[in-house]
Parts: C-alpha cells; sequence; structure tokens
C-alpha cells in the first residue's frame, strides 16, 4: 500500500534499466519500497539492475521480459507483473528511445520505431495497468515524458513528438482516473545525462538521474500531476510554448 | 473485479475512502447497514464470494483503518440503535455505529456520562472499540474497552459474544485490533455518574516541557482529566511551554443555584464549518507559531475551578466542522506515541526535533497513562503519550517521522494504530510484542483472512504479506545468465 507520503511497498517498472528509472527505484527503496518487478527488453541490463536494487535494500526483485512495441503482450505481462506482486502500488513508465534525428527523419521505419517505443507501446502499458489500478482500487502511474514534448522543436522532432503524444495520452488519462483511487502523474525533464543522451552536448538546465529521481519523490508526496525536472522548466517551457516561431527557432538547445 | 451481489436492501456503492488525514484515498465497495442482521448478511456473502471487508464508522481514524481498496466496507454509523439501557446502574447496549456524540446527548440529560471520552464525539462505539481508544483520563480509568462488558462480534463462523470472561482472548484481541477480528455489532456500556454537564477546571501555564513534565508528574492524580497543550514552535528555555488543563465533573453544589435537569442540559453545536478545502500551506510554522503565541498568552497563568462545558473541555475542535480539511488538499498526517515513564528524554527529544525544524504542528498534546489492559495491540500503556498534526507535502516529512520511529520504538514505545499513516512495517512487531499472540486468536476466529484494511495489507500485520517470489526470480535469473552465456558466446 501507498502510505501518507503516497510512498509506494512495491512497484512495477516498465523500461526497467533505464537510468531515470532506476535512480527513482533507489530513491524509494529508500523510503518504503521492497518489492518490485522489472520489465524490459534487455535481459543483461535487467539483471544488472536486480543487484544493484537489491544492493541498496529492495528485498525482493524480479524481472520480466517484454518489447512495448509487442503491443499483444502487453496485456499478459502486466496481468502477470501485478499478480506476483499482489497489489502494485506503483506503476513506472519509463521505456523510451531517443533514436537519432538526423537519420531517423528520412526513414520511415525508424520514426515509426521511435514513436511505437515512446508512444504506442507505453500507453498500451498505461492501459494495461490503469484498469489494473482502477478495479484494485488505488494506485499511482508515473510516466516519464519530457520537456521535448511541450514544444516540438525541428531539432528533434521524432523524440519530441513521441512524447508530446505520450504526455497527451497521460493528461487524459490522469483525467479518467479521477474519482478511481487511482491516479497518475506525468514527470518531464530536461536534458538528462543518461546513457541515452552519452556523446551528445548537454541543453541548458542539464541534470542527473538521481536529481530527477529526488524531484520525483517529491511530486508524489505532494501529490503532484505534473513534475518538470528541474523546477525551473516549468516557467521556462511555459515562456517558450508562447514564443514567435521565429524566435523559437533561435532558442538554443 | 466483480462486485459482490447486494443482499435485499443493503445498497453498496464504490466511494473513494481516505481516514480523518484525507490521505491514501482507495476505492472501496461501501455496504451501507442498518442492523445486525445486515451486517450478519453482507459478510457471509463477501466471505463467499472471497472479497475483503472491513468495518468503517465516522472513519475519525486519521490514517488507512478504516478502507479497504478494492474490497467491502461496511458502513455501521446507520446501525446507531439504543438497545437496552439501565437508568439504575448505567449498563447501556447500543448498536455499533452508534457515536459517542449520541450516547451524550441521550444520557447526560438522565446523569450518564461515557466511561472515556476522545478529542471528538464524533467517533462510533464500534471505531471506539476496535482503536481502544483513551481519553485525558486514561491515567485514572483507563481506555474504552476496559469499560465494555459484553461486545457481539460477527465473523466469518457466525456471531459470537464475548467478554473479558467468556472467550477473553477474543475480547481482547478485538480491543484495539483495528477491526481485523470481525465486526463489532453491538456492545455493552458502563457509563459513569455525573451530576451535571459541566467541568471543573483548572488551568496554569508551564514556562518549558520539563516545567510541564514536574507538574503532571506532582499532581495529574488530583485529577480525573488532565491534558497539556505543547507548543512544538517555542525555542531555547522556552522549548515545550505548555497550558496544563485538569478537572472533573462538576457537582451539583458547583453550577448552584441550577436545578438539575438544567444542570444536566447538554446540547453542543457546531458553530463552524470549514466549507471548501484551502490551499495547503495556509497553516506553516508562521501562522502556527502566532497562533500558538496567542493561545498560550490567552492561558491565565493559573485559574482553578472554572466552569467549562463538556464541548468545551473535550471537544473544542468539534465545534468546527471538517475542520481537517485546513491542511490543505494533500491532507496530514498525526503522530502519536507512548514512551514509558523514564524515557522523559525521548520525549524531549522529540519536541526538540519538532521545534528545531519548525515542524509546525496545529495541536500538539501530552497526556499520562496509565497501565495498560490486557488487549495485545491496545494502544496505551504506562507512560507519556504525545500527538501532533503535521501537514503532508514538505518533503522533510517523512525521513523526520521514519527517525522518530526509531527513536520511540528505541525507548521501548510504540505509536497509536489509529493515527497511523505511515509506520515502517519493519518496526510494528518492534512496537507491538504481543503481536504474535495477537495473529494467533485472529487466526481462529478468521482462518480465510476475509478481514483486511488498507492498514493491515500497508504493515502486513495480519498475514505474510505476499505469495513468495523466490522460484520465479530464480528462473528470470537463470534466463539472463543464459542470455550473458550467448552474448558473450556471440562476443
Amino acid at each position: 500500500m501507498n502510505d501518507a507520503m503516497g510512498m509506494p511497498q512495491t512497484a512495477v517498472v516498465v523500461g526497467g534499466t533505464s537510468d531515470i528509472a532506476r535512480a527513482v527505484l533507489r530513491a524509494l527503496v529508500a523510503r518504503r519500497l521492497r518489492r518490485i518487478v522489472l520489465v524490459g527488453r534487455d535481459e543483461i541490463g535487467l539483471a544488472t539492475a536486480v543487484k544493484e536494487l537489491q544492493a541498496v535494500g529492495a528485498l525482493e526483485v524480479e524481472t520480466m521480459t517484454l518489447d512495448v512495441t509487442d503491443v499483444s503482450r502487453v496485456g499478459v505481462v502486466a496481468r502477470d507483473a501485478a499478480t506476483r506482486l499482489g497489489q502494485v502500488d506503483l506503476v513506472l513508465v519509463a521505456a523510451g528511445v531517443l533514436g537519432d534525428q538526423g537519420s531517423d527523419e528520412d526513414d520511415p521505419e525508424a520514426v515509426a520505431r521511435v514513436l511505437t517505443t515512446n508512444t504506442t507501446g507505453p500507453a498500451a502499458v498505461m492501459t494495461a495497468f490503469a484498469t489494473l489500478l482502477k478495479n484494485q482500487g488505488y494506485g499511482r502511474i508515473v510516466v516519464l515524458s519530457s520537456v521535448a514534448g511541450m514544444r516540438v522543436r525541428r531539432s528533434n522532432y521524432v523524440y519530441g513528438a513521441s512524447k508530446a503524444g505520450l504526455d497527451g495520452f497521460a493528461q487524459g488519462m490522469a483525467e479518467a482516473l479521477r474519482g478511481t483511487g487511482a491516479s497518475l502523474m506525468i514527470v518531464r525533464p530536461g536534458w538528462v545525462a543518461t546513457r541515452m543522451t552519452t556523446g551528445r552536448d548537454p541543453a541548458p538546465f542539464a541534470t542527473t538521474p538521481d536529481a530527477v529521481a529526488a524531484d520525483v519523490v517529491a511530486g508524489i508526496e505532494r501529490s503532484a500531476a505534473v513534475v518538470f525536472s528541474p523546477a525551473p522548466l516549468r516557467l521556462v517551457f511555459g515562456v517558450l510554448r508562447l514564443l514567435p516561431a521565429v524566435l523559437w527557432r533561435r532558442v538554443p538547445g | 473485479m466483480n462486485v459482490a451481489t447486494a443482499p435485499d436492501g443493503v445498497g453498496i456503492s464504490r466511494r473513494v475512502l481516505t481516514g480523518w488525514g484525507r490521505t491514501a484515498p482507495s476505492a472501496c465497495d461501501v455496504a451501507t447497514v442498518r442492523s445486525a442482521e445486515e451486517i450478519d448478511q453482507v459478510l457471509a456473502d463477501a466471505a463467499e464470494a472471497g472479497r475483503s471487508v472491513v468495518a468503517r464508522g465516522l472513519a475519525r481514524s486519521y490514517g488507512d483503518a478504516a478502507q479497504c481498496a478494492g474490497g467491502i466496507v461496511v458502513d455501521t454509523t446507520a446501525f446507531d440503535t439504543v438497545l437496552e439501557a439501565d437508568l439504575g446502574t448505567g449498563l447501556v447496549r447500543v448498536g455499533a455505529g452508534t457515536s459517542l456524540d449520541a450516547l451524550m446527548r441521550a444520557f447526560v440529560p438522565r446523569g450518564w456520562f461515557v466511561p472515556v471520552s476522545p478529542g471528538t464525539r464524533y467517533v462510533t462505539v464500534g471505531g471506539a472499540i476496535a482503536s481502544d481508544i483513551h481519553g485525558k483520563n486514561h491515567h485514572r480509568d483507563g481506555s474504552f474497552c476496559s469499560h465494555v462488558t459484553r461486545l457481539s462480534l460477527a465473523t466469518p463462523s457466525g456471531r459470537v459474544e464475548v467478554s473479558p470472561d467468556d472467550d477473553a482472548d477474543l475480547f481482547w484481541a478485538t480491543a484495539g485490533g483495528m477491526g481485523l477480528t470481525g465486526i463489532v455489532v453491538d456492545a455493552t456500556l458502563q457509563m459513569i455518574p455525573v451530576q451535571t454537564a459541566s467541568l471543573r477546571v483548572d488551568t496554569e501555564r508551564a514556562t518549558n516541557l520539563d516545567d510541564c513534565i514536574a507538574r503532571m508528574t506532582a499532581r495529574d492524580a488530583e485529577y480525573r482529566y488532565s491534558v497539556a497543550w505543547i507548543d512544538c514552535l517555542a525555542r531555547g528555555s522556552k522549548m515545550g511551554r505548555a497550558v496544563l488543563t485538569r478537572g472533573d465533573h462538576a457537582g451539583l453544589e458547583d453550577v448552584a443555584p441550577a436545578g438539575s435537569e438544567e444542570a444536566l442540559r447538554f446540547n453542543p453545536v457546531v458553530r463552524a464549518q470549514v466549507p471548501v478545502t484551502p490551499p495547503s500551506g495556509l497553516l506553516n510554522s508562521v501562522t502556527v507559531a502566532a497562533f500558538n503565541e496567542l493561545w498560550f498568552r490567552k492561558a491565565p497563568w493559573l485559574r482553578t475551578g472554572e466552569l467549562q462545558s463538556i464541548a468545551t473541555f473535550f471537544h473544542p475542535l468539534d465545534g468546527v466542522g471538517a475542520w481537517n480539511r485546513l491542511y490543505g488538499p494533500r491532507g496530514f498526517v498525526q503522530y502519536q506515541f507512548v514512551v514509558p515513564f523514564g524515557a522523559e528524554d525521548t520525549l524531549r527529544d522529540v519536541v526538540t526535533q519538532l521545534s528545531d525544524r519548525r515542524m509546525a504542528s496545529f495541536v500538539t498534546v501530552l497526556k499520562r497513562f496509565g497501565p495498560g489492559n490486557p488487549g495485545p495491540l491496545s494502544f496505551p500503556v504506562e507512560g507519556w503519550t504525545l500527538a501532533f498534526d503535521l501537514p503532508v507535502g514538505p518533503a522533510a516529512l517523512g525521513p523526520l517521522l521514519d527517525r522518530l520511529d526509531e527513536t520511540v520504538a528505541g525507548a521501548g514505545g510504540r505509536v497509536y494504530l489509529a493515527k497511523d499513516a505511515r509506520l515502517r512495517p519493519e518496526l510494528l512487531a518492534a512496537m507491538y510484542p504481543r503481536l504474535p499472540e495477537w495473529r494467533a486468536t485472529r487466526n481462529r476466529v478468521d482462518p480465510a483472512g476475509v478481514f483486511v484494511s488498507d492498514l493491515s495489507r500497508r504493515l502486513g500485520f495480519v498475514s505474510s504479506p505476499a505469495p513468495r517470489l523466490a522460484p520465479r526470480r530464480t528462473r528470470a535469473r537463470a534466463k539472463t545468465a543464459r542470455a550473458a552465456t550467448q552474448m558473450n558466446g556471440s562476443g
């Protein structure tokens, strides 16, 4: 069960090898999290994450393999994960790829792959778990979106559009979950130094997985609907969204 | 998940519930029952359908004790019938949903008062038993269940009548058992005689916590009721300054020239209602410090023999409807613990931490408990009990309370489960060492584990928290190992 501060005891993570997801889990294990099901497609990465989480105090960590683009398996995996935990306090949806804008934008299959991995798959995952949580009568879905989806820009529009789609879907689902006991929180990090961004130039307001994790925990504690990480990005993107296109094109990052 | 077939006449509706602290909501199928028979019927149907059940009264427990996510919550408040009353002896038998407010309205004018009154009249008798509630007279009279002579309990195997002499194990497991041994259907209470509806109250200020401890230790025994309000924000030499209010029921001679009928008149009203939930942060260290300053200065250094009404003395907050909204939309937690006499350093430590961290508790209350009763999960044990409210939201709150848990457990103390919404589950067994004994009784009457609450799930105190996962993990690891081998081979 979640406690008064929203701290979960059990969690399912889809995209269990994500640097941000693992940082969030470590932060939650330091509080109440004890039993975890990690879902992902990279078995070696999952095994590493298992060791890491057990080292910080998780009692039971299981893994399940799933490629979220295989949407036909999503429902089964969600039910299986829920059965293993008994009660699902938190679902962290962290599956995603950055893609390579330069080559992807002329490659129909690559574009479809990024959008399926980042939008279609996670939306299917969220749908499966939303049904479970509604029946269960409580539980929180935390979705890793991105500020890149706030206003999609030329330099990464494939990724940005995928996150914009996911973010919109999550906003709608959050409304749909009102009054069911379950809830949904959207996390919009800025540029985070992870494996995903290795070798790329940091954007302004660059942050780290642990800093994002701290913001996520704080967001849960205050029942936030949306968490920006770092927090000033809420204001920054609030302004950037309104900029005329002429100026928007000149914004660095 | 299927909604159980509603028995004839018993309405079941899905509702999102929280405790008084308004944290950790969960959706439950609420069955409103109006009689003992309906309680039996709902329970039988739920047990047959394999659904989890817990009873709920007026929902004044602060945390998640009276909710069961996805399960059935039996709302007993409509079963508020006075079944038997002996005005000669003060023995009354009432439906579990009867509130202490209703009891007082019915019996104070006839010269009988509830044996134990908490800080609110809006609790049911069933809830009072399940939490084994206490009042300002614990040092003198013990907790609520010490005045319950008999109760009828609905269990999955049928209705049982228990008393301290008749299946004492089940009676005492139910006292403070958080509703997990069954649903209290009705209970017989021994009320206490009063001549008036007033209290004769002595008020005094204590300059700091040590002064307060000394004053209470020296003279609490002279009073039936005693409580200290603590200014948790005062610092330095004023740290823990307090206002003590102590008293007893006034006699007819105290209220002269009022006649007996007038002296027993009891008709408190709700003077104000918190209409909406204000934004979080209304109660912060600045506003609370200002309030505390006022409250402390308003109190006299010493005033004796003041007459106060029952509502003013026992239930000041009941005058403000839905005051729990004041903490804002995120709600609040009330932390109440008890440490044995001799652990005054722990008490000082806790008050110092609240003061140092500017944790603004709107209501901080210190009391002395007398000896506990035989209930294995009953909260009160002889010692000091401190309670305070803190709004949820600040990131420092969770870790602070976790540290306090360690301090309290280390001093041989415990937190009050009726207030809890966040205890680290690993500490439950340390704080309640008789848990195994309680579990044995509970498993005897509810072997299938029908009675479940969010509290019992969160703290894992009715059974093992979940099926073992080890075999599957081994399998996953084996697969991972295979994959690693393949990878190495291909590399």
